[in-house]
């Protein structure tokens, strides 16, 4: 008997010590749909990751879990980052959004942040970048670039984000180049770098000479390569291993300061569920340094606009802008609303196909 | 839709290209089954040769020493299916499926530290006149070596199991173990033998994905064409010419469907991306009719008192 009760005391204690150094440590969980080393969207997911541990050192514990498969695997994985014991928890892809919510549900004092989605609760917020932005100075660029006047573009998954890039380089490809094509194959992944390599083989063989990619891996910059009078631009991370060419620019996702403020509130108790949607101006997107490959006057406009877009006077949606169908969408200087951006489902005018349902 | 963006000429040149890995690991399990064995961690083999061809590659920057290395690393792997299986006795389909899972595991492993990285390239062939020939050039003349060693080797086993002695002691170990051992051939000696070979092949295929077709190290990256290479095998029943129709014929919707998606033909896409799988099995369920090919000890356990 007193073995039994000793043997629960130490049992007990332990269990406290374990969770008073628990509590001093607050615990960020990382859920990654790729590997850290893919180069682009996951990688600079980490990168963010790991600007919180420079940040707050000793007071803060990292956990993440690469290669998470959207659906049930991801939920799985929340729960058990969760019942380990975090604090807040952030989900990097937009397939993660119903478990994430599913998982919130279950434990009301996890914070969890949930990327490029728009499901909110108590304990979740939402947040993204203003990609489109990003791609509007692409699309400045390919359209000055092509000399086939046919851009191919890699979709990974026909969900608002990746039309909305779609779009954007396509009305600002359009803008500097009126007889310019997009042809768009979706892969249907977010990273399969055989999958990708095809997809951008196959593009630049129907004569494409800019590629576009909206999948995380470098194979599209490494058949680009190969095929040697091709340029491409870095997906979410710099990619500047393929610099000055094929990679000729780049869009980059920098997560640091917005992951650091999110663990601070979290540490403050001032934590609150809100949606934050950053583009160039905050900093949350970058653009790569455009490489010499591009003419000089190219690069001033392309910069240009990038200014423009980041400080707010000029709008990557602005009209005149009609649909696919031809119905008007945006008048003449009218700019779109974030609620439509958000669900975009359609294509602008000019642009070819169907959008796979 | 705008089909005259296809070019006939380059879609050939790379449903070559596609159908490569495929056509490697086939073959080499079509000899293993010819011996009378069924090894179903084709897909295992695949993937080990795939990062160990690749990370040779990188450390070393030969792409030869590379493809060695990623035939002798799907060899070493069919060693354990070998020990399983020949040795213990074990049940080669539980033993296959065990390879196929351990060697997906063990490649994960293997290949932590070279996810990302970009792999020395092996350079094409290129014969002056013959390469820019017109048509025929991209087609038979400007590949890599190895796509060309995927089509000498089906060349090779034909002939070998067709017209040698090795390949009918290798045909008689696989239709009747008990007859072939009372003769006096060594029944497991030779099996051992043709499962290695059939690691080799399946390793080049790996690697062949990984430092040719991507080139690019992740994980699973092989992504089930092992399990396509194992039936494309029984559907071509078990001959190597037809292995190649197989596996070209699936290469080839492979590249149809992405061209067609990219010229905007309006098929869903989600039929275009089952079509190689459904139009390989169609075809070859007919190319099967005629049983006759099928070894008769296959998969069935060899043991000199039994």
């Amino acid at each position: 008997m007193k073995l039994t009760s000793l043997l629960a005391t130490a049992a007990l204690g332990l269990g406290l010590a374990t969770a008073a150094v628990a509590a001093d440590k607050t615990k960020v969980g990382f859920v990654y749909v790729g590997p850290v080393g893919d180069g682009g969207w996951t990688y600079e997911h980490d990168q963010g990751r790991k600007a919180v541990v420079a940040e707050f050192g000793d007071k803060v514990e990292t956990v993440y879990v690469e290669n998470v498969a959207e659906g049930p695997d991801s939920e799985r994985v929340m729960t058990q980052m969760a019942l380990d014991g975090a604090d807040l928890i952030f989900t990097t892809s937009f397939g993660y959004m119903d478990p994430t919510i599913n998982v919130a549900k279950k434990f009301p004092n996890v914070k969890f942040e949930h990327a490029t989605g728009y499901k909110r609760a108590d304990n979740v917020s939402t947040y993204s970048a203003r990609f489109y932005e990003g791609r509007a100075v692409q699309g400045t660029i390919a359209g000055h670039m092509t000399k086939s006047n046919i851009v191919g573009y890699i979709g990974s998954f026909p969900i608002p984000e990746v039309i909305r890039g779609i779009n954007s380089a396509f009305i600002h490809a359009r803008k500097v180049n009126p007889d310019v094509e997009f042809k768009i194959v979706w892969a249907f992944t977010w990273f399969d770098p055989a999958k990708e390599a095809d997809a951008a083989k196959v593009l630049i063989e129907q004569g494409a000479d800019v590629i576009l990619q909206h999948t995380d891996s470098t194979a599209p910059q490494a058949a680009a390569q190969a095929a040697g009078n091709v340029i491409t631009f870095g997906q979410a991370s710099d990619m500047s291993e393929y610099a000055p060419h094929p990679r000729v620019s780049s869009i980059i996702d920098d997560w640091a300061p917005y992951y650091i403020a999110r663990t601070k509130a979290v540490m403050d108790g001032t934590w609150e569920s809100k949606d934050t949607w950053d583009g160039i101006g905050a900093g949350m997107v970058g653009i790569g340094e455009i490489s010499d490959a591009v003419p000089a006057e190219v690069k001033a406009e392309a910069l240009a606009i990038k200014d423009a877009l980041a400080d707010g006077s000029y709008h990557a949606f602005t009209g005149p802008i009609k649909k696919q169908d031809g119905s008007d969408w945006l008048g003449d200087g009218e700019t779109a609303d974030d609620g439509t951006l958000a669900g975009m489902n359609f294509y602008v005018e000019g642009i070819e196909g169907d959008i796979p349902q | 839709m705008d089909l005259s963006a296809i070019n006939p000429v380059l879609l050939i040149a790379s449903l070559m290209v596609a159908a490569t890995p495929i056509l490697l690991a086939a073959i080499g399990e079509l000899v293993v089954e010819k011996a009378g064995v069924l090894n179903l961690g084709v897909e295992g083999m695949m993937i080990v040769g795939a990062i160990s061809g690749f990370a040779i590659t990188v450390e070393s920057g030969s792409p030869w020493l590379g493809f060695l290395a990623s035939a002798i690393g799907g060899a070493l792997l069919s060693l354990l299916f070998v020990v399983l299986t020949q040795v213990a006795l074990a049940n080669q389909v539980a033993s296959g499926l065990a390879l196929t899972l351990f060697g997906l595991g063990l490649s994960s492993l293997m290949g932590q530290s070279y996810v990302g990285i970009k792999p020395p390239q092996m350079g094409k062939l290129d014969i002056p006149v013959l390469t820019d020939l017109p048509v025929i050039g991209p087609i038979l003349f400007g590949h890599d070596p190895i796509l060309y060693l995927g089509i000498a080797l089906t060349a090779a086993v034909w002939a070998l199991l067709k017209y040698t002695r090795v390949g009918l002691v290798l045909r008689a170990v696989g239709e009747n173990h008990d007859a072939a051992h009372a003769l006096g051939y060594k029944v497991v000696r030779i099996r051992i033998m043709a499962i290695m070979f059939g690691g080799a092949c399946a390793g080049l295929g790996g690697a062949y994905i990984s430092l040719i077709r991507v080139p690019q190290w992740t994980e699973g990256m092989t992504a089930g064409v092992g399990w396509i290479a194992l039936a494309l095998v029984v559907f071509a029943s078990w001959k190597p010419w037809r292995a190649l129709l197989g596996a070209y014929l699936f290469g080839g919707v492979t590249v149809v469907q992405l061209n067609l998606q990219a010229a905007g033909v309006a098929i869903p896409v989600e039929y275009l991306a089952m079509s190689p799988y459904l139009i390989t099995i169609i075809v070859l369920v007919f190319l099967s009719r005629d049983k006759s090919g099928a070894p008769a000890s296959l998969g069935r356990i060899f043991h000199a008192t039994h």
